[in-house]
Formats: C-alpha cells, sequence, structure tokens
C-alpha cells in the first residue's frame, strides 16, 4: 500500500513538487545539524586533552583523546555527592509521585465515584492559578521540611497534567464490565487496585515513572530555595556552581600550575555536562515513544 | 462512558467505595496543604509582616504593597522585560515547530523522518542547568566556541552574554533549540489523523504540494493549533523563572530581570515577604484573567476553546 503510493507520487510529481520537496530536505538536513553539533560538540570537547579544549582546536571529533576531564570529576567529592543525592531524590520522589498518581487518577477515573467532578476541579484549577513563591515557602517552613531531603521530594510530589494522562488511561482501558463483575462477586475496591488495576496499567505507569524521574533528574529550583547545606545537593545545583557561577571549588587541583588548573577546569565543565545528562539521554531513544503517548493520552482529554 | 450505570447518591457510593475515598485522601491532602494553603497565604500581600505576629497576626495594610510595587522604579522596566521576552518567544517560538511538522510530514522516507525526530526531540531532556551550561560555554567571551569561530573569520570576539540587548535572542532561540522537536510532535498527531480522503481528493484536482498543505493539511491542524495557541498565550506571564535567573548577571540585568526573578530576591534573598507575595499575587492574577480573555475570544471567533 505505502510502496503503491509511492510508485504513483513518483510518476505524478511535477517538477515545482520536486524542488518543494528538495528545499524541504535541505531545511531538515540543516536542523538536523544545528541540533545536534552543539551536542556532538560538547561530547567530543569531553573526551578532549584540556590544552586542545582551551586553544580552541576541537572542531567536530575529539583531539588528543584524554580522560583528564573524567578522571578529575570522579576525584571531586562535592560531584559524587551530588550525584549520589540526584540517585536518591530520583528513586524517592518517582516512587512517591507515581503512587500519589494512581491513588488519585484510579478513583478519578470510576463513575460511580462521587464528587470526581469536583475533586477534578479543585485540583486542576491550580494549573491555572497558584499562591506564589513566597506563600508556597511559607507552608514549606511551617511544615518543618526547609533544609531536609523531603523538600526536594514532597512540595511538588503531585503533578495535575500526569494526573489528567493517568486518568483517561484508566477510563479508557478498564472497562466498567470489569468493575462491575468484580463488584457482584464480592470484589473490594483495594482488591481490584492491587490485582487488576496495577496489572492492567503497565503502560501508563511506564510514562509516569520516566516523566517524574527525569523531571526530578532535571530539577533545581526546589533545591536553590529550601536546601541549605551543601551535603544535600543534588547534581544540577553543583553544576550550577561549578559551571555557571564559576566554582571549580576542587582542592585536588592545588599542586597544578594556575594555567593547567585553569585548562582543567575548562575541561571539567564539559565532562561533567555529558556525566549529567548521559542518564537521561541514553534511555531516551527507548522511551521517547511513551513520552509521546503520554503527550497525546493527555492532549485528547485535557 | 456513564456505562456503569446510574451515578450513585453520596451516601450510596460512600457506603460501596468507602476504600477508595481512602486511597483518594492522602494526595488530596498534598493538593490542599501545597497548593491551596498556600492561597490563602497569599492574604500576605495585604498585610505588614510580622514574623513574630504571624502571618494572621500581622496587620492589615490594604493594598499598599500593590500601589508601593506600581510606584517602584523597577515597575515599567519588570513588565516590560517580563512581556518582551514572553512576546518575542510566543511569536518566534509557536509558528516554529508547526512548520517543522509540516515539512516531516512531506518527507516520505520513514527512516529519515524517525531519525529527525528523534534528534529534534532528544534537547527537550538536558535539564536547564545543563542547558545554561551549554550556552554559556559556547558563548563565553574568550574560550567560546562562538567566538573562536568569530575570530577564526577574523572578526573581533562579541561579549553575547553581557550585552543586554542580545539577552532575549539568547534566551528565545535556545527555547526553540530545546523545545521545537517536542512540541512539533502534538501537531504530527494531528496531521496523521487528517482524513486521507481529503488528499485523494486533492490529488484529483493536481494540487501541488505546496496547495495540498495550505488546503488540506493547515486546516486540517487548525483546531489543534487554536488550543495551542491559548495555552500558550494564557500564560505570557508566567515566564519560567529556572532559566532567566540562572542567564543573568550584572552586565545583563537592566533587560533580564522579569517579574519572576525580582520576586525571588526580594522575598528569599531579603526576606520582605509581604511585598514580594504581593508582586507575585499581581503576576498570577494577570495571568488568569489573559487565559480567560484568550480562552473566550477563541470559542467566539475560531469556535474552539479549552473548556
Amino acid at each position: 500500500m505505502a510502496n503503491m503510493a509511492k510508485t504513483r507520487n513518483k510518476i505524478r510529481e511535477s517538477a515545482g513538487d520536486k524542488v518543494f520537496l528538495t528545499v524541504i530536505y535541505i531545511i531538515l538536513a540543516l536542523l538536523l545539524i544545528a541540533v545536534l553539533y552543539p551536542l556532538i560538540y560538547i561530547f567530543s570537547s569531553s573526551f578532549s586533552s584540556p590544552t586542545a579544549v582551551s586553544a580552541g582546536r576541537v572542531w567536530l571529533w575529539p583531539v588528543d583523546i584524554s580522560l583528564k576531564g573524567y578522571e578529575s570529576l570522579f576525584k571531586n567529592p562535592q560531584v559524587l555527592t551530588g550525584y549520589g543525592n540526584s540517585l536518591l531524590y530520583t528513586a524517592a520522589g518517582t516512587l512517591i509521585s507515581v503512587s500519589l498518581t494512581i491513588m488519585l487518577a484510579y478513583p478519578l477515573s470510576r463513575s460511580t465515584f462521587y464528587g470526581r467532578n469536583v475533586i477534578m476541579m479543585i485540583i486542576t484549577f491550580t494549573m491555572l492559578f497558584s499562591g506564589g513563591l513566597i506563600p508556597t515557602y511559607m507552608v514549606v517552613k511551617s511544615m518543618g521540611l526547609i533544609d531536609t531531603r523531603w523538600a526536594l521530594i514532597i512540595p511538588n510530589a503531585v503533578w495535575v497534567w500526569q494526573v489528567i494522562i493517568a486518568r483517561s488511561f484508566f477510563q479508557q482501558s478498564i472497562p466498567s464490565e470489569l468493575v462491575e463483575a468484580s463488584e457482584i462477586d464480592g470484589c473490594t475496591d483495594l482488591r481490584f487496585i492491587r490485582s487488576v488495576v496495577l496489572s492492567l496499567s503497565k503502560p501508563i505507569i511506564a510514562v509516569l515513572v520516566i516523566m517524574y524521574a527525569v523531571g526530578q533528574w532535571n530539577a533545581y529550583f526546589d533545591a536553590l530555595i529550601y536546601l541549605k547545606s551543601a551535603d544535600k545537593f543534588p547534581l544540577q545545583l553543583i553544576l550550577r556552581s561549578i559551571i555557571i557561577q564559576n566554582n571549580s571549588g576542587s582542592s585536588n587541583m592545588d599542586a597544578l600550575k594556575q594555567v593547567e588548573r585553569q585548562q582543567l577546569a575548562e575541561l571539567l565543565k564539559y565532562s561533567l555536562i555529558v556525566v549529567a545528562t548521559l542518564p537521561v539521554l541514553i534511555i531516551y531513544p527507548f522511551v521517547q515513544r511513551y513520552f509521546v503517548q503520554g503527550m497525546l493520552v493527555g492532549s485528547v482529554k485535557g | 462512558m456513564e456505562a456503569a450505570g446510574k451515578r450513585l447518591s453520596a451516601r450510596k457510593s460512600f457506603a460501596r467505595h468507602w476504600q477508595l475515598y481512602l486511597v483518594v485522601a492522602p494526595p488530596l491532602l498534598f493538593f490542599i496543604i501545597f497548593k491551596y494553603y498556600p492561597m490563602l497565604n497569599a492574604v500576605l500581600a495585604f498585610k505588614d509582616y510580622y514574623v513574630t505576629k504571624g502571618i494572621w497576626g500581622s496587620p492589615w495594610v490594604g493594598f499598599k504593597n500593590f500601589t508601593m510595587f506600581f510606584e517602584n522604579p523597577m515597575f515599567g522596566s519588570l513588565v516590560k522585560n517580563t512581556l518582551k521576552l514572553s512576546f518575542y518567544l510566543l511569536l518566534a517560538g509557536f509558528p516554529i515547530p508547526i512548520l517543522l511538522a509540516l515539512m516531516l510530514n512531506e518527507v516520505r522516507a520513514q527512516k529519515f523522518k524517525r531519525f529527525v525526530q528523534l534528534v529534534t526531540f532528544a534537547p527537550y531532556f538536558i535539564s536547564t542547568v545543563v542547558m545554561v551550561s551549554i550556552i554559556m560555554l559556547f558563548l563565553a567571551p574568550r574560550l567560546g566556541f562562538a567566538n573562536v569561530f568569530l575570530n577564526h573569520l577574523g572578526f573581533e570576539s562579541i561579549n553575547f552574554l553581557g550585552n543586554p540587548g542580545m539577552f532575549s535572542s539568547i534566551y528565545v532561540w535556545s527555547d526553540i533549540w530545546q523545545t521545537a522537536g517536542y512540541s512539533a510532535v502534538i501537531y504530527l498527531a494531528a496531521l496523521s489523523g487528517i482524513d486521507p480522503t481529503l488528499y485523494e481528493a486533492a490529488k484529483v484536482d493536481g494540487a501541488s504540494r505546496f496547495q495540498k498543505i495550505w488546503n488540506v493539511d493547515l486546516p486540517g491542524i487548525l483546531p489543534t493549533i487554536s488550543i495551542i495557541l491559548i495555552l500558550n498565550v494564557g500564560n505570557v506571564m508566567a515566564i519560567g523563572f529556572e532559566k532567566v535567573y540562572l542567564l543573568q548577571n550584572q552586565l545583563n540585568i537592566a533587560n533580564s530581570e522579569i517579574i519572576a526573578t525580582y520576586v525571588y530576591k526580594i522575598g528569599l534573598l531579603n526576606a520582605n515577604y509581604s511585598f514580594a507575595t504581593a508582586v507575585g499575587l499581581f503576576n498570577s492574577v494577570i495571568n488568569l484573567v489573559l487565559l480567560f480573555t484568550v480562552n473566550a475570544m477563541a470559542r467566539r471567533f475560531l469556535k474552539s476553546s479549552i473548556w
């Protein structure tokens, strides 16, 4: 079918259409380069020697391949602590967020659940209006969460968008006949959730896990406002301090000469970017379809 | 949808679904504590906050904090910077994903199409901190790639981030670089939902590729376009704190201080809670009004709206 359409297209293609299509291909190829080039450049720089990076000799591929950037990175206690913290926040945050989201979305998908429309309105209204930064900060403060690890996990645990996505998934994929049949058999709601809902919901759980995990791994704002002690900082805050505020702050470089130290500090920034982004970009091609699914499910019902 | 039969009365529903109400309680409590309680706390905007007296014990001052903000010399430039940045982002950032989707839709080589999609979607996963780091490394005054490149061509170096006039372009175009591929997905889905018989008809009429895009594709995704437009216009005042704050420096601050970053500095760094709450509330209310207005206009003129 697709093949037939292709051959027919070829026959019908007028000269004008060919030019038009060629222009499109050229534009897309240029876009492809514009998106890929910075990524490749960062990656290549991170594997080059400090002097090559500082001299601006890296254009596309690594120059004088070296692992110096990564070596100094893994000797940097700040970075290691940050990495550990981020892993912890991502794991714990995702677990809590996904659980709360499902606990909210599933009952809201049941048509016999009295009050579901009111609850839905209460929740969606928070997408349109919020108390603001300071009032929220004061709530977090009054609960004693400031400068605790919980401050990165609890105050933004549930995203409304995720609830909408999960709810419409449940509405579409759990037939009400199944619910009714189980009720007639005397199956309680909790048992139904445990044994039926959870096993039918693997796709939506995957979507939720990935979206929350990426969000938590990439977040820095809550850490910026709620955390004070550096030993609790997630990786993104360490990155900000080293790259954006330019505090290389590493003691093991003291022995080096001034110039060498500067070059290494520069190289370290590239390696740091790679290390912070790689976990997400590596899983990305495998999970892209879940993201697309999530966006589309949400937009149908949203 | 309501196949599960008649809606139950409240009492019957509680009796039958008490377990579900238990399940729903914790997340609902989350919304009440972390989303609705702050809305109550927003009365701070109308008070003079004393730490010792607490929010409710502090004296009422009416609209004093608001008038202070309107009379503040910063007011004009904050509103101007916020609006300028958002409208620039809207004007440049809104059409590009649509164009990208329309172009991708013309590509017949499936592998190429999928590859372009995969690559252009990827930067969406880069965190704000890393994004700003990349911008700073590329635009660094001495060693940055952009300047090394300019020097090679025989030009003088430019201090991109130190130039207030370049701030909004740096912000907007890096944002487009990061999100265009992501935003295109929704239009691609809309395009794949267009009735194939329309294409057949266009072919019979001898339409060129461009005519087909203009007369079939664009009208087909118009509802999607208008909904995304409403959402974007409705968020004009809600431009993100995160990236602007990281891109700010002493040299570009005249153009890069927006309402959100100002609230953070006045409120959390200077601990001027009441005033910062008032500024933030002003921003949220304007945003809410905008969203309702745009939505009403869209319902009237485009026959589609988000509620």
